[in-house]
């Protein structure tokens, strides 16, 4: 990699790691301050290059001056003595000396994956959750989670504070979970990740190296539970063959203005059949043990997405995984899938009452569901759902794909 | 030409002024353009960047950390640079990139020279 965009890749790469480490040493509690010394670590970094270039091993540079700042920091503070102490005696049994923070890569995993389960813990909100989790666990900055989540930087900047001080409030430790909590603990974390892939994957925000990004560093965190023994359950497997499959049609999906392109018309020799061959893989591993949760419906669903032909099959299928999906867990949104598949599988006059049941009157895909299911049976009937769905669409590209849909039933 | 030493000061606590890592590349690249543009005109000496950590050795062998601690500003570099007098080298001091935040600042200090008679004039 050359030096353009060396800090900003390091820092998503490596702030995590240090942050994750250090919590090991200093207690959760003092995740801010392992924040401050990352931070600072760059500062000295951009600084120091500044003047005498890039070292040969960068982050081998940047650990070891965290090293020293976190060496510097027990020190100063006292606390190696007085809370450090306690704590790494917790973790790693008394009579351990403790000589210097150990930045070797399997402390840096362990750490990680303890600190995905600390902050997935159940007591922090989910918003609150997907927020640290970017920036402790992805190493985002604050505009770029703020850019995300369409809000500005006090805003995240306040979010995070609470996040913290709740974390603080309800003494959360970081280490894994026994085996008997394993499953229930297992549960927000998963979900973490399952938002911060849908937040990449549907998210309002326009900025789409962003989201692909977070597509991917949710991925990146389910393939470390994936890599544990511990940790590599058949529902982990499940989300990951989800994400894999969803993320093969990642380049497909957005043409080159950025505007999003429908299922129907996107260019299957765009899709990633790397992923698609991935998520396969995941998808058998998943089918090992008896318990059949929404990651593994959704993942049947997200598999036969990747079957571009449109046979009746393939929808009869899908319907099958959305009847089971909303008997495990119920949600408008699958319920409108549902009903697509429906019309693909039975056809629009089966479809349309099941869909007209749903009276999902606020909300755009329910219009937009309903002008498809009218469009080969009451022109004006479908035009004037289109229309509805136009005046709730959120977005700009959302609502091109719409006037765009209006423009077709009007050629006829 | 005399030897100026240029101490950078970096506001390292007032967490509003914390660069992002994006802001973070673009000042490295400035700082790198501002030190090879001092080399160019074969005005550069030496530097180096420091560590935000430090001891301070006092009298009756007292030891502290610091001096940051106490202070918003951490000396954070220092380069040395030949210049032809206090103006010119404030001049190129004032280039200095980090300027580009509130509370930062760069110190220029001429160097005494050992032997000032050998001095190019």
């Amino acid at each position: 990699m050359g030096e353009e965009g060396l800090i900003p890749h390091l820092f998503r790469t490596e702030y995590r790691k240090i942050v994750a480490v250090l919590c090991r040493y200093f207690g959760f509690a003092q995740v801010e301050a392992a924040e401050d010394i990352a931070s600072e670590t760059f500062l000295t970094a951009v600084q120091s290059w500044g003047i005498d270039g890039v070292p040969a091993n960068p982050p081998a540079w940047l650990y070891s001056v965290a090293k020293n700042k976190a060496k510097n920091y027990m020190h100063r503070a006292g606390i190696f003595e007085k809370k450090v102490s306690p704590v790494i005696k917790a973790a790693w049994g008394a009579g351990v000396v403790i000589e210097e923070v150990d930045l070797s890569p399997q402390n840096i995993i362990d750490s990680q994956l303890q600190m995905i389960f600390a902050i997935c813990h159940p007591a922090i909100a989910a918003e609150a959750q997907v927020g640290l989790a970017l920036r402790v666990l992805c190493g985002f900055g604050i505009e770029e989670i703020a850019d995300a989540f369409l809000t500005n930087k006090e805003t995240i900047n306040k979010r995070l504070y609470r996040a913290r001080e709740k974390l603080r409030e309800e003494r959360i430790s970081i280490e894994m979970p026994g085996e008997t909590d394993l499953n229930e603990r297992l549960g927000p974390v998963l979900t973490t990740v399952y938002l911060l892939f849908n937040e990449g994957y549907y998210s309002v925000s326009q900025n789409n190296t962003l989201r692909k990004d977070l597509c991917l560093e949710a991925m990146r965190l389910c393939t470390m539970l994936v890599e544990n023994e511990h940790t590599n359950k058949p529902q982990v497997n499940a989300l990951m063959a989800l994400m894999c499959f969803h993320a093969s049609r990642f380049d497909a999906r957005l043409d080159a203005n950025g505007e999003i392109v429908l299922y129907d018309e996107q260019d299957p020799t765009l899709w990633n059949m790397d992923l698609i061959s991935k998520g396969a893989y995941f998808m058998q591993q998943a089918a090992k043990g008896g318990n059949l949760t929404k990651y593994h419906l959704e993942a049947g669903i997200a598999y036969w997405a990747t079957q571009k032909e449109d046979t009746i099959e393939k929808w009869e299928n899908i319907l099958l995984f959305y009847d089971r999906l909303l008997q495990v867990e119920h949600s408008p949104i699958a319920a409108l899938n549902r009903v697509y598949a429906q019309y693909k599988a039975q056809g629009a006059v089966d479809a349309i009452p099941q869909a007209e049941q749903l009276q999902l009157t606020g909300n755009h895909f329910y219009y937009m569901l309903l002008g498809e299911l009218y469009s080969g049976m009451n022109l004006v009937a479908a035009e004037q759902n289109f229309r509805q769905a136009l005046a709730l669409a959120k977005t700009q590209a959302e609502r091109l794909a719409i006037q765009k849909k209006i423009a077709r039933l009007q050629k006829g | 030409m005399e030897e100026y030493l240029l101490l950078m000061r970096l506001d390292i606590l007032t967490k509003e002024a914390q660069p992002s890592p994006e802001q973070l590349q673009v000042y490295m690249q400035m700082y790198r353009e501002w030190v090879s543009g001092i080399a160019a005109q074969n005005k550069f000496v030496g530097g180096k960047g420091l560590s935000t950590e430090g001891r301070v050795c006092r009298h009756n062998g007292v030891i502290t950390d610091g001096p940051f601690a106490e202070l918003k500003e951490s000396l954070a570099g220092f380069i040395i640079i030949k210049a032809t007098d206090f103006e010119d080298a404030t001049a190129i001091a004032a280039a200095c990139p980090i300027l580009g935040g509130a509370a930062n600042t760069v110190e220029v200090r001429r160097v005494i020279a050992h032997d000032t008679t050998a001095e190019e004039k």
